[in-house]
């Protein structure tokens, strides 16, 4: 394939096929890489399959996806592992690189076998849906996985502040009588993790962080040189607690940590800027429409954005605040350096940074409808996907066969 | 607003009359049971009573003054309107209710409507039905209005989404009570004979009530002031609207009131560290003889019930002569037939 007339590059001429495609107004990038997301399968194939789930990730402009182990059964096992990287290899688009849980069943109880684990493929441990709540465990399991050069990624909530919480806990949630998710339910775990790497050496990876307290947290550990890096997620970079209000009481706002204030919102962005934090993960969390059909308070938590994560991160690059090539950054080369991997040199993605497109959950290619961005309209497209050197999406035919 | 507040008068009797001129669909009454004053139903956009929050000040005092009309049905020998003669009025209760229904209930009744009561127990929620179906069965069945009472913020909002029927919040977790929060609007004014200027003392639980936060709304709207009194584990401390302000020592408020509203306080919050104990709560936040004596003398009290008497009111207090809690029960069922009526009534 060789595509012509590109925005930021000379010419690019890729093996597989003789097509020639008219690059005039795109960029071409490298494939972008999810350090966190959930593909649902085994166990809740109702709402996501590994099959789905990377064809939404194809689109979304994503070639490499790290799968969370909260299926069912979890991914705590060898052998459950072996099959997620087996029907990875049958059905997914692109690359899928699966996490495996720090503690069995993600319990909290008793470690996995977590280096069996990562000979078989692991390639980071976390009990994402839940912290690992216990201090010790949560260090035993940093020192354990830092011997064979793991990290360990936690979804920082401590259970006794956040009970109950559906939504971030401020001026919203009161006008609209929800129980609240506190601020500080992350920030104290936020805390504790980074006296943890402290403590022992090894480096933790703090998931979707969302307060600003958080962040100043990180930036704190890290100038001290303490070992942690962070991922935040495109919609606590775009979307605040409002939009449950002005969608009253819309479930597809609901998600886990919540969305937060303006001034979080800043933060967040803010932390991309210096560094603090380090990539933009999606935690895509796709469910099925009864699961967020509900009272708000019984909905589950989640939002479906693989697909339009990129457009909705291209509103901050066009609003100012966030240089392209930053995002490019946090996109690709950051993330894969969280795990210390390279970025495969046949993985491609062509985007049109202008293009405008409107969202239309039903037209998405994953199983969850669940996003709080259906009937908005987005500026920046993913065009085109090459994963392993192959095209796995194709916007501009499609466009073709429209027109 | 200051305009809205100006014109907010004592309340007469003569709203009924005034409004009935200019309505040529309340002159036309076949059955001679339409009272004089009634009001054509509410002519607009308005399908649902969620909360009081998008309520206008002009609106509110329509439901005012339609229930001035209502109550003069109320005062009849036979209390019967057909108002709302063929439409079904279901009353939807997934949290335990005695008041809110029974007055829900009379009051769909005294305007002629069918009424269908349905609480979670007995219904196919048991089996695990979601709430948008059992909406949308209702409506299939012939519901034109549900009144719903839910133990969780915005389910309200999901039904009005999703079922094509007029909603009437009956509180939804700590979020909304707004029939409840007109019938305290209606009581302070039929009694103080106006809203605007009034300070009102919201006392105790004020985090976890809807009967509050709607008050909040209804009550700066039309132009009174809010003050919240409570220990600040059971304050909404983030909430902030224009009118409301937050306090902690009751003493120092209670001469300044005009009404006074303790809050029902449930004996869990003690057990959740949010007061050390009912003992202490109601040395520092129970509404006593001590502390009735120190208020203005016409100082209205109020409750939203049930009460606990003896923690967060003396039993003495709510049966002394500056206690209305029985003419909220009694105005109750006239809010909710202005309600309905502005609803989902029939011009007859």
């Amino acid at each position: 394939m060789l595509i012509r007339n590109l925005r930021n590059r000379a010419d690019v001429r890729l093996e597989g096929s003789e097509e020639v495609v008219d690059g005039r107004g795109l960029v071409l990038l490298p494939g972008f890489v999810d350090l966190h997301c959930h593909l649902r399968q085994p166990g809740f194939e109702h709402k996501e399959t590994i099959a789905t789930g990377t064809l939404a990730a194809a689109a979304g402009g994503f070639t490499t996806v790290c799968c969370m182990p909260n299926t069912e059964p979890t991914i705590d096992t060898v052998g459950t592992l072996q099959h997620v990287v087996e029907i990875a290899r049958q059905e997914a688009v692109v690359r899928v690189l699966p996490i495996a849980a720090v503690t069995r069943a993600r319990r909290g109880a008793e470690l996995s076998d977590m280096a069996e684990l990562a000979a078989a493929g692991a390639v980071a441990f976390s009990d994402d849906g839940s912290p690992v709540a216990s201090s010790s465990m949560m260090r035993h399991a940093l020192e354990y996985a830092n011997s064979f050069g793991r990290v360990v990624i936690d979804h920082c909530e401590d259970p006794a502040l956040t009970k109950g919480g559906a939504m971030h806990e401020g001026q919203v949630s009161e006008r609209l009588g929800l129980p609240g998710w506190p601020a500080a339910g992350e920030e104290v775990m936020v805390a504790r993790d980074v006296a943890l790497a402290a403590q022992t050496g090894a480096r933790v990876h703090i998931a979707h962080v969302s307060s600003a307290g958080s962040v100043q947290v990180i930036r704190d550990a890290k100038r001290r040189g303490i070992r942690v890096t962070s991922e935040v997620t495109p919609h606590h970079l775009t979307l605040t607690d409002e939009w449950i209000e002005r969608g009253a009481y819309d479930a597809n706002c609901k998600v886990n940590p919540p969305l937060r204030s303006e001034g979080d919102q800043l933060a967040l962005i803010e932390g991309l800027l210096d560094g603090t934090i380090d990539a933009i993960a999606t935690d895509h969390a796709p469910h099925a429409m009864a699961d967020k059909a509900c009272e708000f308070e019984q909905a589950a938590f989640g939002i479906s954005n693989i697909e339009t994560a990129f457009a909705s991160l291209m509103g901050l690059v066009h609003a100012g605040k966030l240089p392209f090539d930053l995002l490019v950054d946090k996109l690709t080369r950051s993330p894969a350096a969280v795990l210390g991997l390279d970025l495969p040199a046949d993985d491609w993605v062509l985007v049109d940074p202008d293009a405008e497109w409107t969202v239309d959950a039903a037209r998405l290619h994953s199983r969850g409808r669940n996003t709080p961005l259906h009937g908005h309209t987005l500026r920046g497209r993913v065009m085109l996907t090459i994963c392993r050197g192959r095209v796995v999406y194709d916007a501009l035919r499609e466009a073709a066969i429209a027109s | 607003m200051t305009a809205a507040i100006k014109s907010q008068g004592p309340a007469v009797k003569a709203h009924s009359a005034r409004n009935g001129q200019g309505h040529a669909a309340a002159e036309v009454d076949p059955d001679g049971l339409q009272p004089a004053g009634l009001p054509a139903p509410a002519p607009g956009p308005r399908r649902h009573c969620l909360d009081l929050d998008d309520y206008s000040a002009e609106e509110i005092r329509q439901v005012l003054d339609t229930a001035d009309a209502m109550k003069e049905i109320l005062a009849r020998p036979v209390k019967k309107a057909p108002g709302l003669r063929g439409r079904m009025v279901v009353n939807c209760f997934y949290e335990a209710s005695t008041r809110t229904r029974v007055s829900f209930e009379v009051a769909a009744k005294n305007l002629s409507a069918d009424v269908v009561n349905f609480s979670a127990g007995g219904s196919s929620v048991e089996k695990g039905e979601s709430l948008i179906d059992t909406a949308r069965t209702l409506v299939a069945l012939g519901a034109n209005v549900i009144v719903i009472r839910h133990s969780m913020a915005g389910a309200p909002h999901v039904v009005a989404r999703n079922a094509g029927a007029a909603v009437i919040n009956a509180g939804d977790g700590r979020h909304a009570h707004p029939s409840q929060a007109l019938l305290d609007l209606y009581t302070i004014r039929e009694r103080l004979g106006g809203l605007a200027g009034l300070r009102v003392a919201i006392v105790g639980d004020v985090l976890h009530s809807r009967v509050a936060r709607s008050n909040i709304h209804g009550l700066t709207r039309m132009g009174a002031e809010v003050i919240l009194c409570g220990p600040a584990t059971l304050l909404p401390v983030n909430l902030q609207l224009a009118g409301m302000r937050f306090e902690h020592d009751l003493d120092a408020i209670l001469p300044q009131a005009d009404v006074v509203m303790p809050l029902r306080i449930q004996k869990e919050r003690a057990e959740g560290g949010l007061i050390p104990s009912l003992r202490e709560y109601r040395q520092r936040y129970g509404v006593t003889t001590e502390r009735l004596r120190r208020m203005r003398p016409g100082a209205l009290i109020m409750h939203p019930g049930p009460m606990n008497p003896g923690v967060e009111i003396d039993p003495e207090v709510a049966t002394s002569p500056q206690s209305v809690i029985e003419s909220q029960v009694s105005n109750g069922v006239a809010i909710r037939m202005a309600l309905l009526y502005l609803l989902a009534g029939v011009a007859v």
